[in-house]
C-alpha cells in the first residue's frame, strides 16, 4: 500500500498525554470525539490543519508515557495516515499496531513540516517528494505484519481464535 | 550461557529456551485493567466475539483514575466496567478501594515468579516483587483475557548496581529520578531494568515498589529486582503463598551494567515538562509553589504518608499552598488513620481525597490554574498532565513535598528528617 500525503512536524519525546489528554480520554468510547483534541496542547489548531491522508513526523520515543490505546485511536480517526518517527515507545508502537494505525520507523532528521511524502507501507520505503529523496524504514517484525495483516488485533483473535503467530 | 530475571520468567512462561530478541508466546498469570484502559478492553474482547474470559481467577479491573465519577460520561464507562465483572465473575475493585498498582501486590495478586500484563504503564511496580509485569493496551489486555496468552519480544536487560545506602533526607523516589535523569527518558526503551545491590536491599517493599513503578519513565518494558527475606516476609503477610524466587545467573548477559555509589545522594527533583529533566534540589530551591500532592501508584503508601506526616506534624502548610493527600488504597487509609498519620495531615492543613490516583492524570480532585506550580510525589510532569496545560509540575519524594508544603517554595526536606 503507497500512501500520500503531507508531513505534520513534531519534535522529540510526544508522550501520550500530548497526542490526547487524560482529561478526554475517559470519558467516551467516541474516538471521532477524542480525534478532534488530538495533539491539542502541542498545536492547538492540528485538528483543523489535517488532511485526510496526512502524516504526523516526529522525533525519537514518539508515544513515550502511558499505556492508553485512545492515543493510537484519536490519530487514526483524525484521518492521518500513518505516524513516522525515529523511534517509538514501545506500548504505543503495539497499540498502533493493534489498531491498525500504520507506524514507520525511519530517519525523520530531513523531514520537514509541510513536505509532500509518498510513504510504501509493505517495501518500508519513503520517498520527500519535497526534496527528492528516498530514506528506507526499518522493518517491522514479523508478528506485527501478520497482526496488521489481519487487521488488528481484535481482527486477529477473532479469525483464528486465538494467537497465530507462528510462520 | 546465563539468564536474566526476564529471560528466565518468559523461558517458564513459554516452554522455550528464551533470550533477549526472541519472540515468545508467554501464558499470563494475572491480567489487571483500570477504569481509562479497561472500557476499550472490553470492547476489544467483544470485536474478538469470544464468549468468555480463559480465567476469571485470573483478571483484576479496578476504578481508580476517575473515582468517584467525576461526570456521566464517566459513569457510563465505569458501569460497563460493572457489567461486564457481573457477566464474567472477574474480580472488580471499585471506588475507594485504592490505586491499581497497589492493590495487586496488597491483596494478592502477585508474587515471585509470575508474568503480569496490565493496561496501565506503570504495571512495571510488581518488578519489586520480582515478577515480570508489563504495560500494555486496551486490545492486548482483550487478547490475554480471551487466550490467557500474549506475545512478547524478550527485552536486553540493563543492570544497576546500586552501591551504599541513601543518606538521611534521600529516599527511594530521589533515587529513581537521578537514574532517570542518568539515562533519560528513553535510555530504556525495548530494554528491562534490574536494579540490585545494598541500596535496594536496605529499602522496604513499599520503597522499592516506587522504584520499579518509575522503570517506564526510562522507556523501560519492565523493572526487577531480586528476591530476598524480606520481600517473602511481606508476600506472606499480603496473603500470596506462592514462592518461587527467580534470581539472575552469575553469568547473565547483560546489555550494560551501571554503577552508582547513593551514599551521598542529595533530595532530586523532576522539573517541567518531562520526567527525565532532573536536577539536586540546591538547584531548584526556592521555586514558590501554590499547591502540593501526596499520594499515587509511586509514593501513597503507608511508609510516604508516615515520612510526609512525620514533616508536617505540629506545622501549618503555608496560606498560599493547596496541600493533597490521596492515600494508595482503603487499607493504607485505614492504617494511617489508626496510627494518627492521617490526623497529622488534615492538621496541618491536608485535604484529604478518595483512595486511588488522585489528581495525577487531571481527570479530578485538584486542577491546577493557569501558571500555577504543583510540587507532586507522582510520576509524570508532562505538560497538561494534571488537566491544565498552562501549570507547571514537579516531582519529588514525600519528604521533599511536604517540606515544600510547609514554606511555599521547593524546600530542601533534610533539615526536618533525623535517622
Amino acid at each position: 500500500m503507497i500512501l500520500r500525503g503531507r508531513a505534520h512536524r513534531f519534535g522529540d519525546d510526544v508522550n501520550t498525554d500530548y497526542i490526547i489528554s487524560g482529561k478526554y480520554k475517559f470519558k467516551t468510547l467516541d474516538m471521532k470525539e477524542l480525534a478532534m483534541h488530538v495533539m491539542e496542547d502541542l498545536d492547538p489548531d492540528f485538528y483543523n490543519k489535517v488532511r485526510p491522508g496526512d502524516f504526523i513526523v516526529a522525533g525519537r520515543n514518539f508515544g513515550c508515557g502511558s499505556s492508553r490505546e485512545q492515543a493510537p485511536l484519536a490519530i487514526k480517526y483524525a484521518d492521518i495516515a500513518a505516524v513516522l518517527a525515529s523511534s517509538f515507545a514501545r506500548i504505543f508502537y503495539r497499540n498502533a499496531i493493534n489498531t491498525g494505525l500504520p507506524v514507520v520507523e525511519v530517519d525523520t532528521s530531513r523531514i520537514e513540516d509541510g513536505d509532500e511524502l509518498e510513504v510504501d507501507l509493505s517495501k518500508g520505503k519513503v520517498v520527500n517528494i519535497t526534496r527528492d529523496e528516498e530514506i528506507t524504514a526499518k522493518p517491522l517484525p514479523s508478528v506485527m505484519i501478520k497482526i496488521l495483516n489481519d487487521g488488528g488485533l481484535a481482527n486477529h483473535i477473532k479469525k483464528n481464535k486465538g494467537f497465530a503467530l507462528e510462520d | 550461557m546465563g539468564k536474566t530475571i526476564v529471560e528466565k520468567i518468559l523461558s517458564a512462561h513459554s516452554g522455550q529456551d528464551a533470550s533477549a530478541g526472541d519472540i515468545v508466546l508467554a501464558e499470563v498469570d494475572q491480567i489487571m485493567g483500570q477504569d481509562g484502559t479497561s472500557p476499550l478492553a472490553i470492547k476489544a474482547f467483544r470485536e474478538m466475539e469470544v464468549e468468555r474470559v480463559y480465567d476469571p481467577t485470573k483478571i483484576a479491573m479496578v476504578i481508580d483514575h476517575s473515582a468517584p465519577s467525576p461526570n456521566e460520561g464517566v459513569s457510563a464507562l465505569h458501569n460497563l466496567m460493572r457489567e461486564f465483572k457481573k457477566e464474567q465473575g472477574i474480580t472488580l475493585y471499585d471506588i475507594g478501594e485504592g490505586v491499581c498498582h497497589q492493590l495487586m501486590p496488597e491483596r494478592g495478586h502477585v508474587g515471585t515468579g509470575d508474568l503480569v500484563v496490565g493496561a496501565d504503564s506503570h504495571t512495571c511496580t510488581y518488578g519489586a516483587l520480582n515478577a515480570f509485569s508489563t504495560g500494555v493496551g486496551s486490545t492486548d489486555l482483550a487478547a490475554a483475557m480471551a487466550t490467557g496468552k500474549l506475545w512478547f519480544k524478550v527485552p536486553p536487560t540493563i543492570r544497576f548496581e546500586l552501591k551504599g545506602i541513601l543518606p538521611a533526607g534521600a529516599f527511594a523516589k530521589d533515587l529513581i529520578l537521578f537514574l532517570i535523569g542518568q539515562v533519560t527518558a528513553d535510555g530504556a526503551t525495548y530494554k528491562a531494568a534490574e536494579y540490585a545491590g545494598e541500596a535496594i536491599s536496605a529499602l522496604s517493599i513499599d520503597a522499592r515498589m516506587t522504584i520499579a513503578n518509575m522503570a517506564i519513565e526510562m522507556g523501560a518494558k519492565a523493572g526487577l529486582m531480586e528476591p530476598d527475606e524480606k520481600l517473602r516476609e511481606w508476600l506472606v503477610a499480603h496473603g500470596y503463598t506462592k514462592w518461587n524466587p527467580v534470581y539472575p545467573d552469575p553469568d547473565a548477559v547483560y546489555e550494560k551494567v551501571l554503577e552508582y555509589d547513593v551514599s551521598e545522594l542529595e533530595p532530586q527533583v523532576a522539573k517541567p515538562h518531562t520526567v527525565d529533566n532532573v536536577s539536586p534540589i540546591s538547584e531548584v530551591a526556592g521555586t514558590p509553589i501554590q499547591q502540593a500532592v501526596i499520594g499515587t501508584c509511586t509514593n501513597g503508601r503507608l511508609e510516604d504518608l508516615r515520612i510526609a506526616a512525620s514533616i508536617l506534624k505540629g506545622r501549618k502548610v503555608h496560606p498560599e499552598v493547596r496541600l493533597i493527600v490521596a492515600p494508595a488504597s482503603r487499607r493504607v487509609f485505614l492504617e494511617a488513620m489508626a496510627d494518627g498519620t492521617i490526623s497529622a495531615l488534615v492538621e496541618a492543613g491536608a485535604a484529604v481525597v478518595t483512595p486511588g490516583c488522585g489528581p495525577c492524570v487531571g481527570t479530578h480532585n485538584g486542577v491546577p490554574s493557569d501558571g500555577e506550580n504543583v510540587i507532586s510525589t507522582a510520576n509524570r510532569n508532562f505538560k497538561g498532565r494534571m488537566g491544565n496545560s498552562n501549570a507547571y509540575i514537579y516531582l519529588a519524594s514525600p519528604a521533599t513535598v511536604a517540606a515544600s508544603a510547609l514554606a511555599g517554595e521547593i524546600t530542601d526536606p533534610r533539615p526536618y528528617i533525623t535517622r
